[in-house]
């Protein structure tokens, strides 16, 4: 017989419900025996009353104002005995002063969703329209948090050697040419039908954009031109922080989205697959002034957000407000968060929206050594978790190369990207390009940070996909209904002779050519490649670079891309492969740009139309090559590799670099030629008749193995 | 909530009707976990369930747990296909073995 807690036993009684003192940690709705442990914590709250409801119930079950001997601090703790946890759902109303020069938003008419909300309805299916009456939105509910992960953990796949897959979990298998079961469309359940699809591309990271719960009507208007609603699609405006968005799970009407997710975790690393989550600290779903009050603001505006000497809120995120994340009490809030995804839902890392806010001070100066940035660093339960800071915000600080990394973080590396783009599109800087090609040395290096700092990518969520990156000149975004204001205009995009999709195979064949350059100089660079959803078969999204606001074909992964654009996904599947057998492309550590292993080559050597000489004031022609014997440092044996990159609109013959006797060169991937001899399978590779020299056709990229 | 007992040779064969959530989960544990003992069979019949809450796919798994300590098998029967799909994307379907019938389910076992 095991011995009885005493603290099973109430103590205190409110209109039939039995009550006690609780626990201050941890901070939310925990389930302890008996019932169920409230916490939240405000710093100018005078009174707090706990609101419980049945699930989807208009009005209040009941609303059990905190006794005062249940406040510890400012943190407001009372355990409820006897609830059927499984339909409850539960608010606060904060009373305190409201002054809005001062910062004061208490208003105890509005009923206030729990920061730590681990579960959240309100928005169970998506795209269901809300009542616009309802007293109380945004409803917490218990998670269980009992998931059986059996022998599950992260995966710990080292940083240089991820190939990371961006996606929105809707986007993803919402079309109807996914071919996953209608129920399962746009959900967490769909990607898990897709895993096969992933592992067959080599992928072995998917990066989900937001999934935290928001709420996809936030800010929703009709399309002046059509008609059809436009919604927060993308997501990047978070209403809870610690819950998964419901209509994101098959389940979600069940409310069983946390085990839905965790499923989908689970099988994405039995498939050797990561999970890193877009994280969006830097605002929250409440927008400015005008916005809805959904938690924070009435718990404790002051110190959850970053406020004007006026009481008006600073917009260094673009979307009405900035969350005030090196305030103690928000970078706690933070750390808690991510500690929690990482330990309850075995999250492989994390990459931070605008994450050059989380280094600004509560009055937005920058920091030198942020105290959140430095906290998730060094943190015990994040240790091995991959941290990924896109390195700028919307208020103009631009910090790639320069994030405090404190030895962690890598940075999505907005320099390669507009490098990559320069370059393909004729327009570029050999020298520039070098340095992005090996991990952008001259970023990293000076202050010992490693290659895979670097995450590599041409294309992601914001701008154009890389179809319509060769395909337009110019953003069309006119669906948006802002008059094609909204978007970024500096694309570095070139439209190959016409503007948009062309019946004339001559531009055809020159995108495709185009995509294929990307796609190899991406998958060679020494970093970590991220890959957008469906660039590996050619998506276009008809020129729009912004496309946040559409729930519909704009966003929606056209399958039949699978089948149209075959040779395409091929030549993607054959890259990633190549990726992957050579270790020479994953470096741990940058060059040396000398021989430090004997092998009579230098780890690195640069090359042009002849061996060993680059015109470095061009803008078109470059070539490199990797010594096999230096792959790892050293550590391990690989094959040669010589990458020729011909971006000038004439063929150039390239002198080939003599490699050790014994060995001879062979193509692996000619973007010159038609396929399927543009590539094929790693070690399939068939010898280069001409040992000496190779003709690279216009704009085209070759690589070759030599062993 | 419904729950029959009944033993066919060594299998012991509990039959569910009606939902199972939390309100109802707690009974048919009662009833249930006595039936768990070692090397045993059990089959649960749940043709009759219409729908699981997510407490009621925690009262299986815990079953489950406490039979596979004990060496026993527990095959689950007639499951509708939207308890089936529910179990299977939160992933409560792995851990278990399912038959279409009560014959199916005896032949099953081993």
């Amino acid at each position: 017989m095991t011995m009885q807690r005493i603290d099973i036993h109430p103590t205190h009684t409110y209109n039939q419900f039995k009550l006690r003192c609780g626990k201050p940690f941890p901070f939310g709705a925990t389930l302890v025996p008996g019932g169920v442990n409230f916490s939240i914590f405000s710093s100018y709250a005078t009174a707090c009353t706990l609101v419980l409801f049945e699930k989807h119930a208009k009005a209040p079950l009941v609303e059990i104002p905190f006794p005062d001997e249940f406040r510890i601090g400012n943190v407001y703790c009372m355990t409820v005995f006897d609830l059927d946890y499984e339909s409850l759902e539960y608010g606060y109303r904060m009373d305190g002063p409201n002054n809005f020069q001062e910062g004061q938003w208490f208003d105890s008419s509005k009923i206030l969703m729990d920061p730590y909300a681990k579960n959240i309805g309100g928005r169970d299916v998506w795209g269901v329209h809300p009542d616009w009456n309802d007293i109380y939105h945004h409803r917490a509910r218990i998670a269980f948090d009992d998931f059986d992960w059996e022998d599950d953990r992260p995966l710990e796949i080292p940083p240089e050697d991820q190939i990371i897959y961006e996606m929105h979990v809707r986007s993803f298998t919402q079309d109807p040419s996914s071919g996953v079961k209608e129920k399962y469309r746009g959900t967490f359940a769909g990607i898990r039908e897709k895993i096969p699809y992933l592992k067959a591309l080599g992928v072995n990271a998917i990066e989900l954009m937001p999934i935290y719960e928001f709420d996809e009507f936030e800010n929703s208007r009709p399309n002046p031109e059509t008609g059809e609603l436009l919604l927060n699609y993308w997501g990047y405006s978070t209403v809870g922080f610690f819950a998964p968005k419901a209509g994101y799970a098959a389940t979600g009407k069940f409310g069983m989205q946390v085990d839905e997710f965790k499923a989908l975790v689970k099988e994405l690393h039995k498939n050797g697959i990561e999970v890193i989550l877009d994280v969006v600290f830097n605002h929250t779903a409440e927008g400015n002034e005008h916005g809805p009050t959904i938690s924070f603001r009435g718990i404790d505006n002051k110190t959850y957000y970053m406020l004007t000497p006026e009481g008006y809120y600073f917009n260094f995120s673009g979307t009405g407000n900035t969350l005030n994340c090196n305030n103690p009490i928000v970078r706690g809030m933070v750390l808690d968060c991510l500690r929690y995804w990482a330990a309850e839902y075995h999250i492989d890392g994390f990459r931070f929206d605008l994450a050059a806010i989380l280094g600004r001070d509560p009055s937005g100066a920058p920091l030198a050594n942020p105290p959140l940035l430095e906290s998730l660093a060094f943190d015990p339960i994040l240790a091995k978790c991959k941290l990924i800071a896109e390195a700028w915000d919307a208020g103009g600080l631009y910090q790639v190369g320069s994030f405090p990394a404190y030895g962690r973080w890598a940075e999505w590396n907005g320099k390669y990207r507009d490098s990559l783009r320069k370059f393909l599109k004729g327009d570029g800087n050999v020298g520039d390009v070098a340095q992005r090609l090996q991990g952008s040395p001259d970023l990293y290096a000076p202050t010992g940070r490693a290659p895979a700092t670097s995450i590599n990518f041409i294309t992601c969520h914001d701008g154009f996909t890389l179809m319509d990156l060769v395909s337009y000149n110019h953003k069309h975004n006119e669906a948006n209904g802002e008059n094609n204001n909204d978007g970024s205009n500096d694309n570095d995009s070139w439209n190959c002779g016409w503007e948009g999709s062309t019946d004339d195979p001559g531009i055809n064949r020159l995108r495709q050519r185009q995509i294929k350059n990307a796609l190899a100089l991406l998958m060679v660079s020494q970093g970590v490649p991220m890959l957008l959803m469906g660039d590996e078969m050619g998506r276009t999204k008809l020129g729009n670079n912004n496309t946040y606001c559409h729930d519909n074909a704009l966003n929606w992964l056209d399958w039949t891309l699978v089948e149209r654009q075959a040779s395409l996904l091929q030549f993607c599947q054959h890259l990633i492969a190549f990726r992957q057998a050579h270790p020479v492309l994953r470096n741990p550590a940058h060059f040396q740009n000398r021989d430090y292993v004997g092998s009579g080559y230098p780890d690195i050597s640069w090359h042009g139309t002849k061996a060993w000489y680059v015109d470095w004031s061009s803008a078109h022609i470059l070539a490199f090559m990797l010594c096999g014997k230096h792959a790892k440092q050293g550590q391990v044996t690989d094959d040669y590799l010589y990458i020729g990159m011909n971006l000038h609109w004439q063929a150039h013959g390239f002198e080939l670099p003599q490699l050790p006797s014994g060995m001879q060169w062979h193509v692996f991937a000619n973007t010159g030629v038609e396929p399927p001899a543009d590539s094929c399978h790693p070690g399939q590779e068939t010898v280069l008749e001409d040992q000496a020299s190779i003709l690279l056709g216009e704009r085209s990229v070759v690589i070759l193995v030599g062993r | 909530m419904e729950i029959n007992l009944k033993t066919v040779e060594d299998v012991k064969i509990a039959v569910l009707v009606g939902d199972v959530d939390a309100s109802t989960a707690p009974t048919v544990t009662e009833q249930i976990l006595p039936l768990v003992e070692s090397h045993g069979k059990i089959l649960l019949d749940m043709t009759g369930v219409a729908y699981m809450s997510s407490a009621g796919l925690r009262m299986l798994l815990s079953l489950y747990r406490q039979a596979a300590a004990q060496e026993s098998q527990l095959v689950l029967i007639g499951l509708s296909e939207d308890v089936k799909d529910t179990m299977s994307v939160t992933g409560f379907l792995d851990f278990f073995q399912i038959s279409d019938t009560v014959e199916a389910g005896l032949a099953s076992l081993t």
